[in-house]
């Protein structure tokens, strides 16, 4: 097989294996993986900066919440219903990442994180500060009744479960095609040799500005179908801690493949939800994986794989 | 004037933990994001220290000054050892691996330590009354409000902060410890090629500034509690001096540390807290973006 077929049919496969597993898991696990399909949206989306323009943001947060609040707001002030909210969600995630590239790109290396991370840290204060509208750090529940599509309702386990795995199937199939096409290959190509790339007659700058702007939407994308999906809006996933993480999950399962964010929120999140069994202190074993990934395995899970056994992954 | 004194609390406090944060970045270019649970380390430690020794309060909080700092410094060489020396204090890995020494940190606080808040017994503390000028029935009065006082304390704290940074200036500019650790700062390679033993400089200069941050978290906790998420704020309003006094630069981080500390006393009268923070960290990311260098420091290569 060709590159691109095997490539082709990893992808289709793993989204033909997610909806067989929709209909097999019992309902814990179906609610869990619905949560982790979404979250692994928002890796996906962290990961076509991070992975493959190599550009390291502490700020993601940022793009994430405004999704998440645009949407979310949207709903519960606005009476707006879901396909329109989700459009609103998006819009609000995109120029927020616009303006935000606009100003951090300026900066490179060490200042472009605290730039990324100070800009996150002024929108989670601000989320507090509107605290009338959005709750602050208690949020708000969206009404059940109104977080339908077409009277399909998304409380329902199995309903929900499809559209998170639907959201997650569109941003990966969407990245993976992305990173064939030249745009991808310039991206790879500003992460391994910025200069060089530029000697080369590309304009590096419009490039990283599309890199964050894809980026952030789709990490948007992720809030706002968390908003959506879960019915809960809060300040806490505007906060540093949402900004490390889907760093984590990139890390984890691999930077620059496009199954890793995947790979690397589902492990997460089952390593969490077992700790947090034994520990309050779970995050503990976040700092630990941190550590431990920064110390041993610098490629993550899929790309170690890749490394060792299987070249050929995307 | 109240405002002032509560300010320059804040601002000595905040001088010693950006210090800390700026030499470790001035001379190994690594961005420790674990500086903040150094601090909450300290303030720990001093609790630990303090309720362990009987007797007067003030034994207690000089046990604490001496043990809190050595065991947070003690830490940091350790983390200097065993993780940054092995990434090769490669940027970007460095970031990484202290955000997740941040975690260890801070989650081992909680599960040793629990998540209350404890005061620690300050080793004096006496109200002293500022007088208020105010025009009463006869003419021009002093009176004493009772809301308008500070503790004895509090002008200790800001003594304190003063004569140690005072200290760790001379030692910098007057001793051969500080001529090295300067030397190193400027060029690595020269330095190491000169027989300098630049890795044990660098875990000295992790731990020092581990250390300068948990004393700064001693002094500071009889007026604060010890938490275990302390450690989020000092971290931010280092990160805050650091930039806007220039990275690197010891001059400009004292500077922007009276600056910011007493601003943020003085705007947090007229405008919300959160308000003034998000006005703060937006000015600071401009100042990054468009002048990166910092207020104070050199334009670097």
């Amino acid at each position: 097989m060709s590159l691109d077929t095997r490539s082709v049919t990893l992808h289709l496969g793993l989204i033909a294996a997610l909806i067989v597993l929709g209909f097999v898991l019992p309902t814990y696990h179906q609610g869990n993986l619905a949560r982790i399909l979404v979250l692994a949206t928002y890796a996906v989306g962290y990961n076509v900066l991070f992975g493959y323009t190599g550009l390291l943001s502490l700020g993601h947060a940022m793009f994430f919440a405004a999704g998440m609040y645009g949407c979310g707001l949207a709903m519960h002030l606005g009476g707006v219903t879901v396909i329109p909210a989700l459009v609103i969600g998006l819009i609000c995630a995109a120029a927020l990442s616009a303006v935000v590239a606009l100003l951090a790109l300026r900066t490179i290396g060490v200042a472009f994180m605290i730039v990324t991370l100070m800009f996150a840290q002024s929108v989670y204060l601000t989320a507090l500060y509107l605290g009338e509208w959005t709750g602050g750090d208690e949020g708000f529940v969206i009404a059940q009744a109104s977080r339908q599509i077409a009277g399909y309702a998304l409380t329902d386990p199995l309903t929900r479960y499809y559209a998170a795995l639907s959201l997650f199937a569109i941003a990966l199939l969407i990245t993976a095609r992305m990173m064939q096409m030249s745009f991808g290959r310039v991206l790879i190509g500003v992460r391994e040799n910025e200069e060089r790339t530029r000697m080369l007659g590309y304009d590096v700058f419009r490039h990283k500005l599309a890199a964050v702007v894809i980026s952030g939407t789709i990490a948007g994308a992720a809030g706002a179908g968390y908003a959506v999906l879960f019915g809960y809006v809060g300040a806490t996933f505007a906060s540093v801690q949402y900004s490390i993480f889907p760093l984590l999950w990139v890390l984890l399962g691999g930077m620059g493949t496009t199954i890793g964010p995947l790979v690397g929120v589902a492990f997460m999140f089952y390593l969490i939800d077992y700790a947090s069994g034994i520990t309050n202190a779970y995050m503990l074993i976040a700092g630990a994986v941190l550590v431990l990934l920064t110390l041993f395995a610098r490629a993550g899970i899929v790309g170690e794989i890749r490394n060792r056994w299987a070249p050929w992954l995307p | 004037m109240l405002a002032i004194l509560e300010g320059a609390v804040g601002a000595s406090v905040l001088a010693l933990t950006a210090l800390g944060l700026s030499l470790v970045f001035g001379v190994m270019r690594v961005v420790n994001v674990a500086h903040g649970e150094f601090f909450m380390l300290g303030a720990v430690v001093a609790w630990f220290v303090s309720t362990s020794i009987a007797g007067h309060p003030a034994i207690g909080f000089l046990a604490a000054l001496a043990i809190a700092p050595l065991i947070a410094g003690a830490v940091a060489v350790l983390v200097d050892r065993l993780i940054l020396k092995n990434v090769a204090y490669d940027p970007e890995a460095t970031i990484v691996g202290t955000i997740g020494v941040l975690y260890i940190l801070q989650q081992s606080a909680l599960m040793i330590y629990g998540p209350e808040a404890r005061p620690v017994e300050p080793p004096f503390s006496h109200r002293i009354a500022l007088p208020w000028l105010e025009w009463g029935e006869n003419g021009l009065a002093f009176f004493y409000p009772w809301g308008l006082s500070i503790t004895s304390y509090k002008l200790f704290v800001i003594a304190a902060a003063i004569s140690i940074l005072l200290a760790f200036w001379l030692i910098l500019s007057r001793t051969r410890l500080g001529l090295i650790m300067r030397a190193t700062q400027m060029d690595r390679e020269t330095a190491l090629a000169f027989g300098i033993p630049v890795q044990r400089v660098y875990s000295i200069v992790f731990g020092l500034g581990a250390a300068l941050a948990a004393l700064a978290a001693v002094l500071i906790v009889p007026i604060q509690q010890a938490h275990y998420l302390m450690g989020h704020d000092p971290l931010l309003l280092s990160f805050i001096v650091v930039i806007i006094g220039g990275l690197g630069s010891v001059r400009g981080t004292i500077f922007a540390a009276l600056l910011i500390g007493m601003s943020d006393g003085v705007i947090s009268v007229f405008l919300s807290p959160t308000l003034s923070k998000i006005l703060a960290t937006l000015l600071v990311a401009l100042v990054l973006v468009f002048r990166p260098q910092g207020l104070y420091g050199k334009k670097m290569a």
